[in-house]
């Protein structure tokens, strides 16, 4: 989220959409109910189910699942037409005054550069103008014809709400009563939030979703304000700490980067990632890329990384490309990985169709488990029945269960969806000899390390001299861990004003990410978390729940990366001069001398305003991008691509392409191509979602939410009952190119047949929460029938849109 | 402890209604109060914690018999919404309800399993056989494929054919340490959950 969970009580106008917060996150959708009462604020859902957000809202519309791009594209080129803007916003925040160089180019669906072979582009043209000072060129009057203004305005241009109402099959009044309610948000005393979940993440479209969604907002002044804001709901307690910290197959701590295999040279390494600004007196902040980097490095190996070696820089493993999860079932299909481990994580479940999934796992020579709870994917070799229909003689893979405690039973923190940093208590032991995954990963880590000490094998000195300063070195505690990853000083550090006087002891914690040093002299294992455990101690423990202003900014509850801050980008909820431009919600201003306010402001704390640094700090530009360059796979704006497996036989944007019928760049595996269903065979369309009274895999274990949802079930709607002689509570089976699944049937009036190019489309909705161990009655996987393709960008897969067939059982 | 001092609260002021209530009806006050029968979460250790579902992360109260003596151990009995926390004051979703019964699921497992290939069952075995057959596992895999130059000379320390995905449900620092431990092997194929 940029801005918070609390905060969504300050908007005037809320739009769920590629979400169900009243179901998914229900004690955070109190805040939107909070809105309405006291703010008088509207809620609109734009949804395949009438769900039951969409059941309070003030307004609904159903759209057909996978079309969301065309939605949001038609909000866009409302917007530009009857010039509802935020003008000082956009002229100042943004880049629509910039030029973009010749070259660039749209037409039939593609963007300039696009290799078909490769399914690939070359995005070289994909940039701005460059003048002989080295900075972009711009147009402020938005005269030129390649400002980004008049090309994004070109660009939707197509996107009317006539082809709204023929792709997403939502009728043209409803789309247009929507967007005149976004568009009363661009004036400065008006805001309006965006929520969304995994509605938009699973489609192989879907960064591309939510970049379309934040340009809505961005043209609107909408981000950085507060009431506004992209507010992304995780799903899980700690996705947001875990990916923080890089937990992906290319990122370090901190959204600091590995280096491909062609960056050989530390200094070139250091320089791609630390951008000169582009733009006038523009801060870039990323410059300080080396003071990040060295301190991560140095918490990790202390003494034994220096600038004499790089700072370890050969012992950090090059990329050839990015090993994700879907990639990982891939190559174990291909019989090229041998070992698995799966910590809290149930893959079998999680990953796209379940069969190939067993069939990557039965490759493998092990397979490791940790987990409080027996899973799926622990027992991925046993027969269970028609639910899991293996035979275990066939499966050579040796498996592990290693039993772990939960959140019961430990101390740390967790991040919300806000970015707080709340630190919870142990309060009892786990059961029978259950451990801690810490006491787990670091029972490996000594053994590992054991064996290459005294055995030697494969280059170990990234092992072997890995720091583990730990009081017990098999056991670290989460104290332990959260001061590393905060930081503290390794010397004594002087005032860089006055060296002279130190500021930090060594040894001494450091109070924030402005502390850190590219020389050596400071550890922090995750610059954004830097400050969290602080001189004063462990600040995610704070628990003053104060809003002195009343504006939702509890600044001394736990800690919220970064700095402290609640609302990101802040800075832009000021006019140029640094005033609010809404003096009911502000967040920070300027007093002639500094920022200051109910947040910690998002800008250089004494930058007067009238030297124009841009609000958005973290870009070279200074600026947010409406146009985005070279940093999305499929091109600079959103285009609309059907899902994979559509009903449709070409995209109604660009009949005549058939290489922009879907996401023209996504990855695709061979066999998993061949097992794209169409629509003559598998003639419903499908998507997956969540209950009320269930969390993904997790709760079937749970003994009240076991009684509470007992039993799969799918949902459809009355018309597609009747066509196929299903009454409520029969049998349904789902069949999709994949595999089948059947369940009871819940006949209902939430989902309606749509009109879409012309043909009656009929949507399923298949809940996710059934599987074979657990208490709840035992079911099928639901990702025995989605598809194996993923998001050109994230490679989420596509869980929220394919075909089936279903028939009565 | 101010956590304590909250539930005396909540108590003394059911405790008040419900005197009050029964004095209406002609009884003293003061008998009345001794008759209300004692709530078990009096005898009850408070720890603070975080609900482990949804990123909403509501604040939760969780209470254990046991008086966090050495000797004693200690059993969560009753987990509710924590009425201080800023976003969920005091409220926990179905989801959230049901915590207790994540806790002592009977799903929990309690001891390292193994399954021998083509085997159907698993077996029982130790930690230290566990985590020393598993070291043995990685570092042989490690020591047979590791690629410290790729075909073109370029030095690229890494090892592809093991893979590890981590949780989504650990906290902060179980997640730095795994990735301390995971990335110096050199490993790349690395998700989270946040991908899917
Ligand atoms: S109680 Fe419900 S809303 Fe709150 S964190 Fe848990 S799952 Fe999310």
């Amino acid at each position: 989220m940029t801005n918070h969970w609390v905060d969504i009580k300050n908007a005037d106008l809320v739009l769920i959409m590629g979400g169900n917060a009243a179901e998914a996150h229900p004690c955070g959708f109190k805040w939107v109910t909070e809105a309405k009462a006291h703010n008088k604020a509207r809620l609109i859902v734009v949804d395949p189910r009438f769900t039951r957000s969409a059941a309070i809202a003030d307004y609904y519309a159903p759209i057909r699942t996978g079309t969301d791009i065309v939605f949001l594209g038609a909000v866009i080129n409302y917007l530009l037409t009857n010039d509802k803007i935020q003008h000082e916003y956009v002229r100042n925040y943004t880049d629509l005054p910039f030029i973009v160089k010749e070259g660039f180019a749209f037409a039939d669906g593609l963007f300039s550069g696009y290799d078909a072979q490769a399914r690939k582009y070359d995005k070289s043209s994909w940039d701005y103008e460059f003048g002989d000072d080295g900075y972009v060129r711009t147009d402020p009057t938005f005269a030129h014809p390649r400002c980004v203004y008049n090309l994004l305005r070109q660009h939707y241009a197509r996107y009317t709400p006539e082809m709204v109402e023929r792709i997403c099959g939502t009728a043209k009044e409803k789309f247009l009563h929507i967007a005149e309610q976004i568009a009363s948000t661009s004036t400065t005393d008006r805001a309006m939030t965006i929520m969304y979940a995994l509605g938009w993440t699973q489609h192989s479209v879907g960064s591309q979703m939510i970049r379309c969604a934040a340009m809505v907002q961005l043209l609107l002044g909408n981000i950085g304000i507060s009431g506004g804001g992209m507010n992304a709901l995780r799903g899980h307690s700690n996705i947001q700490g875990l990916t923080d910290l890089g937990l992906l197959s290319n990122l370090l701590p901190g959204y600091l980067t590995l280096p491909g295999e062609k960056e050989q040279d530390y200094a070139k390494y250091i320089a791609a990632r630390a951008p000169k600004p582009l733009r006038p007196n523009q801060l870039s902040y990323w410059q300080n890329y080396p003071k990040f980097h060295v301190s991560l490095m140095k918490a990790w190996w202390g003494d034994a990384v220096s600038a004499e070696n790089d700072w370890g820089y050969d012992w950090l493993p090059k990329l050839d490309k990015s090993y994700d999860l879907l990639l990982a079932i891939e190559l174990m299909n291909q019989g090229k990985m041998n070992g698995y481990i799966c910590q809290g994580f149930n893959p079998l479940a999680a990953a796209p169709n379940k069969a190939k999934a067993i069939a990557g796992f039965s490759q493998l020579k092990f397979l490791v488990v940790m987990d409080p709870l027996a899973t799926e994917t622990s027992e991925f070799w046993r027969n269970h029945g028609e639910h899991n229909d293996v035979d275990p003689s066939r499966i050579q893979t040796e498996v592990f269960r290693l039993p772990t405690s939960l959140f019961a039973e430990e101390d740390g923190a967790f991040v919300n969806s806000g970015r707080w940093l709340q630190w919870h208590w142990k309060g009892a032991e786990p059961p029978g000899e259950a451990r801690s995954d810490l006491e787990i990963m670091a029972g490996l880590f000594t053994r590992l390390r054991a064996l290459y000490r005294s055995e030697g094998g494969a280059p170990s000195d990234a092992i072997t001299k890995l720091s583990w300063p730990y009081a017990n070195p098999e056991s670290p505690t989460a104290d332990e861990l959260a001061k590393e990853y905060s930081g503290r000083a390794l010397k004594d550090l002087a005032d860089p004003k006055d060296p002279t006087k130190i500021i930090r002891k060594a040894g001494e914690q450091l109070a924030g990410f402005a502390e850190l040093r590219d020389d050596g002299s400071t550890s922090s294992g995750c610059w954004i978390f830097c400050g969290s455990w602080g001189p004063a101690g462990n600040l995610m423990a704070r628990r003053d729940n104060a809003d002195p202003t009343g504006i939702g900014n509890t600044l001394n509850w736990a800690w919220a990366w970064p700095a402290n801050r609640r609302v990101l980008y802040n800075r832009a909820s000021c006019d140029v001069n640094g005033k609010p431009f809404d003096p009911k919600r502000k967040l920070v201003g300027w007093n002639g001398a500094a920022w200051g306010g109910a947040d910690v402001p998002d800008y250089k704390a004494d930058e007067d305003p009238a030297n124009g640094m841009g609000p958005f700090i973290m870009l070279p530009e200074g600026v947010a991008r409406l146009f985005a360059r070279d940093a999305m796979n499929e091109g600079p704006f959103p285009e609309h691509y059907e899902p994979f497996e559509t009903p449709l036989a070409n995209n109604p944007l660009s009949p005549n392409q058939p290489l922009a019928l879907n996401n023209p760049i996504a990855r695709l595996f061979k066999g998993d191509r061949e097992m794209f269903g169409k629509a003559d065979r598998f003639p419903h369309v499908a998507t997956t979602y969540r209950l009320t009274e269930h969390f993904h895999y997790w709760t079937k274990h749970v003994r009240l939410n076991a009684i509470l949802q007992p039993e799969q079930f799918v949902e459809i709607g009355e018309a597609l009952a009747k066509e196929i002689g299903v009454a409520a509570g029969e049998r349904v089976r789902v069949t999709s190119n994949r595999g089948h699944i059947t369940a009871v049937a819940m006949v209902t009036k939430r989902i309606k047949a749509l009109q879409v190019d012309g043909k009656t489309v009929h949507t399923v909705g298949i809940p996710i929460h059934w599987g074979f161990t657990g208490t709840a009655k035992a079911g099928f996987l639901a990702n025995t029938l989605t598809p194996v393709v993923g998001d050109g960008n994230s490679q989420t897969p596509e869980f929220k849109s394919f075909l089936v067939r279903v028939e009565k059982a | 402890m101010t956590d304590m001092t909250r539930r005396q609260f909540f108590k003394l002021t059911g405790a008040t209604l419900v005197g009050s209530s029964l004095g209406l009806l002609g009884f003293a006050p003061g008998p009345a109060l001794a008759e209300v029968r004692q709530f078990k979460l009096l005898r009850a250790t408070e720890t603070r914690n975080t609900c482990p579902y949804c990123s909403v992360a509501c604040g939760i109260l969780m209470y254990s018999l046991g008086d966090k003596a050495k000797n004693a151990e200690a059993s969560i009995v009753h987990i509710e919404g924590d009425p201080d926390h800023p976003v969920n004051r005091g409220t926990l979703c179905p989801k959230g309800a049901g915590l207790l019964d994540m806790v002592h699921s009977k799903s929990r497992l309690t001891y390292p399993e193994y399954r021998a290939p083509g085997s159907d069952k698993w077996q029982r075995i130790s930690w230290n056989d566990a985590l020393d057959r598993i070291a043995r596992l990685l570092k042989a895999d490690r020591d047979a494929n590791f690629v410290e130059k790729n075909a073109d000379g370029l030095t690229v320390n890494r090892w592809i054919t093991t893979g590890m995905l981590a949780a989504s449900g650990a906290t902060n620092e179980v997640g730095y340490l795994t990735h301390k431990v995971v990335r110096p092997l050199g490993l790349l194929v690395f998700d989270n959950q946040a991908r899917v």
